[in-house]
């Protein structure tokens, strides 16, 4: 294809946005690598240690979209210590300095700065989207910044972020000249916000689709917002606490009625059951309900609302919806592809109200099932068997028993078989998390048969060695495994060591790995950063017959860039 | 900090051979685990996970529970880090969110019953749920309704062990304070005082058995 002019190339090009399917364009030859870099403009960085943002952007000169993901997914439960990193200040910095047209930044579990949003706001002019999720280390100062100084936000999507709520009428900052909001969701923030602001906000941006609101925007403010955002699709409440003969109820109520595009809704933080009917006229065009949160609604009242919700999709919930509860979503929403069930009593392992009869409830009335997220008292073999038949199309299948080695109640047997049907009859199955009391059987059956998998998260889980061996071995697809508390050493770690090229990343926490051999496994391997966080000095560098110590946390990572500089102390690169 | 003691660091250091671990000694071991052991869950609790009954633990160990008839606090179910696999804001929705259930006694009754204040908002809500729980009388309103004709009086005991009318205090200082419902027969509250409750040897009984 020597004769191809360059820019037809980039004229095709454009019709691949694919990160993956660039990826493998930038391969096939000098001319189509030089072509492709300079016209990729989105840029998906699933390690932000993995490069470094000089590298990027001389290899990506034009970025426009950028996402970074920074710690561990373990971080999310609190197994990374504070300060152990992914901090995206320096990627803003360069940035600044040489991608003035970048347009939108994603990420996932990182350190931001309230300097860094300060920043970031002065240096894009064509800045539209900010998207935050899982992130730490900034304040409503950061996010008043941002709202004054970028003239074409579109977009500003936090989610689960730690932020320091300063109270300070961050909202307000949005200058009258903003009326470019497409979504706004700030329900993560804990702080009062100025309610005329919103209101005045939410008039002036006709465009906007997405809004949720905080805790602290009461019931009263959602009447207004209906009726100033009228091409609202995503609601997400505040408060849902009123009193349900008032005329302020009455009156929201009608204002649902008239809602037809309203498709996704959640929030409920604070609710008051009476309050739901309120709910009920939008429940039939609903594709997206997440109550999760809601833990103020109690089982009936919950599937008296899913009743009305034909065309569910997407539902996130609490365990109080119970067995029964799940039978009633089964015979309802017979569309639903994607089903959460969080526990709402997490610190008591005997509260939960879902056990395997709702699972299976679910999966036969749900043929479209593909991603699942489950906690649970209790699971079986034959439920999980009866799972797998009735739901061959799981992508993302993630079961999670509170008492994390119970086996299999009514046999006492483990649960090899039946998450060996789950990995035998889901072919497209991409991110498994598997517990209960499990031995090796169960990570044979994931090595000969999770062809298309991903990511697989275990905790407390097989026998020996050869149980991990069978994984690296089999899923040749697999990019991240993470491991915690299982009987796992040095020789399954460094069977295959050009394995962990071929993935982003290994966590290995409470297993049992020595120094030694995670020293090993540093030298022979130098494309990876080999990191043990050791926490409160338990491990000693200084000794030289040290190598025997176990490692508490080992966290490895393929990088083209060698250690990073910015590890704390108590992280050591090997 | 300026250390006084002469042969400091050596103290330092001996203190950890010293130090109190489990297993043989000379065995080099890091957070008082035993190395070459395989690690299990029941091994990672200090207290028994299973409920205040004691039952056996699922896996078929009886654990060993340290104080068998104390109630388990909040701080001790959460022993085990990062489980269950739950993002910090929605362990912390929980605990704020939540349920307060408490008991309510009913004079005469033979049982208890338990409700969810949280379910409630207002204290006219509250009654209208216990009328249908104890549906076989009336209770008084507080707010609406005179002494005479019914048969009851909502009471409750709150944190500093008083019994109080229900209906003082607004609905949210209630419901942080309320720690357990009485329905009071009218005629013992008609001097409209907080009094201790009656010796019952029925309820008591009741009390004991759920407790």
């Amino acid at each position: 294809m020597n004769f191809c002019p360059e820019e037809v190339l980039e004229h095709i090009f454009e019709f691949v946005t694919s990160h993956k399917d660039r990826n493998s364009m930038s391969l096939v030859c000098k001319t189509w690598y030089q072509v492709e870099r300079e016209s990729r403009y989105g840029v998906f960085i699933g390690n932000c240690y993995a490069i470094n943002p000089v590298r990027l952007i001389k290899r990506f000169p034009r970025v426009r979209s950028l996402t970074l993901k920074g710690k561990p997914h373990f971080a999310d439960f609190n197994l990374v210590p504070h300060g152990w990193g992914g901090f995206v200040d320096p990627w803003i910095k360069a940035l600044a300095k040489a991608c003035p047209g970048l347009e939108e930044l994603r990420l996932k579990r990182m350190v931001v700065s309230d300097e860094s949003l300060d920043l970031l706001s002065r240096s894009f002019v064509n800045f539209r989207s900010l998207v935050l999720v899982s992130c730490e280390g900034f304040s409503t100062d950061g996010l008043a910044a941002v709202a004054a100084n970028c003239r074409n936000l579109q977009e500003l999507d936090l989610q689960e972020n730690d932020v320091d709520d300063r109270r300070g009428h961050w909202l307000s900052c949005f200058p009258e000249s903003c009326t470019s909001l497409v979504s706004l969701n700030f329900a993560c923030l804990k702080g009062e916000i100025n309610l005329s602001a919103l209101e005045r906000l939410v008039a002036r941006n006709p465009n906007l689709r997405s809004l949720r609101v905080n805790r602290a925007v009461p019931f009263e403010m959602l009447q207004k917002i209906l009726i100033k955002a009228p091409k609202l699709t995503d609601l997400g409440t505040g408060s849902f606490v009123h009193d349900s003969d008032s005329e302020t109820y009455h009156t929201l109520k009608s204002a649902m009625t008239n809602c037809k595009s309203i498709s996704s809704l959640s929030g409920f933080l604070d609710v008051a059951s009476c309050c739901l009917p309120a709910v009920y006229p939008l429940c039939a065009n609903l594709i997206s309900l997440n109550l999760s949160y809601a833990s103020g609604i109690n089982g009936n009242e919950l599937v008296k609302l899913i009743g009305h919700c034909k065309k569910l999709q997407h539902l996130w919930i609490l365990d109080c919806i119970g067995d029964d509860g799940l039978r009633v979503v089964a015979d309802t929403c017979n569309e639903l592809e994607e089903l959460r069930v969080f526990p709402s009593d997490p610190f008591g392992p005997g509260n939960a109200a879902v056990t395997e009869q709702g699972l299976v409830a679910i999966c036969s009335g749900c043929p479209k099932l593909h991603s699942l997220l489950y906690f649970c008292q209790q699971m079986t073999n034959a439920a999980l068997i009866t799972v797998a038949k009735n739901c061959p199309n799981f992508i993302r299948f993630r079961l999670c028993i509170l008492d994390p080695v119970r086996p299999d109640p009514i046999t006492m047997q483990p649960l090899d078989e039946g998450f060996g049907a789950i990995v035998q009859s889901c072919k497209r199955l991409k991110r498994l998390s598997i517990s209960g009391r499990l031995t090796d059987s169960v990570f044979f059956y994931i090595g000969t048969y999770a062809e298309q998998l991903e990511m697989l998260s275990v905790a407390f889980a097989g026998d020996s060695d050869n149980a991990m061996l069978y994984v690296l071995n089999g899923c040749k697809k697999l990019r991240k495994l993470e491991i915690r508390d299982c009987p796992f050493g040095n020789m399954a770690l460094l069977k295959d060591v050009g394995k962990y090229e071929t993935m982003r990343s290994l966590w290995m926490s409470s297993c049992e790995l020595t120094l030694g051999g995670c020293k090993t496994l540093a030298r022979k391997m130098p494309m990876l950063n080999v990191e043990i966080i050791n926490e409160n000095d338990q491990v000693e560098i200084i000794p030289d017959n040290n190598d025997r110590q176990k490692v508490e946390k080992m966290y490895l990572y393929r990088t083209l860039v060698g250690p990073r500089p910015d590890a704390p102390d108590f992280v050591w690169t090997l | 900090m300026v250390n006084h003691f002469p042969g400091f660091e050596t103290f330092a250091m001996d203190f950890k051979e010293t130090e109190l671990t489990l297993g043989p000694p000379g065995e080099f071991r890091v957070s008082g685990r035993k190395s070459g052991k395989k690690r299990g869950f029941p091994e990672m609790l200090d207290l028994n996970l299973s409920g205040p009954n004691g039952r056996r633990n699922d896996s078929g160990a009886q654990l060993e529970q340290e104080a068998s008839s104390s109630p388990k606090s909040p701080a001790a179910k959460e022993q085990l880090v990062g489980w269950p696999p739950l993002r910090a804001s929605r362990k912390n929705a929980m605990r704020s969110g939540g349920s307060n259930y408490v008991k309510v006694a009913v004079d005469g009754a033979p049982y208890l019953r338990k409700v969810d204040l949280q379910m409630y908002i207002s204290y006219e809500q509250l009654l209208k749920a216990l009328e249908d729980m104890f549906c076989y009388f009336t209770i008084r309103n507080y707010f609406m309704e005179p002494m005479n004709g019914y048969e009851y009086v909502p009471t409750y005991e709150d944190k500093d062990g008083d019994w109080m009318m229900v209906g003082d205090v607004p609905w949210k200082i209630f419901v942080e304070s309320c720690k357990r419902i009485r329905l009071m027969k009218g005629s013992e509250a008609a001097g409209l005082e907080p009094r201790t409750p009656p010796q019952n040897a029925v309820m008591e009984a009741a009390e004991e058995d759920s407790g």
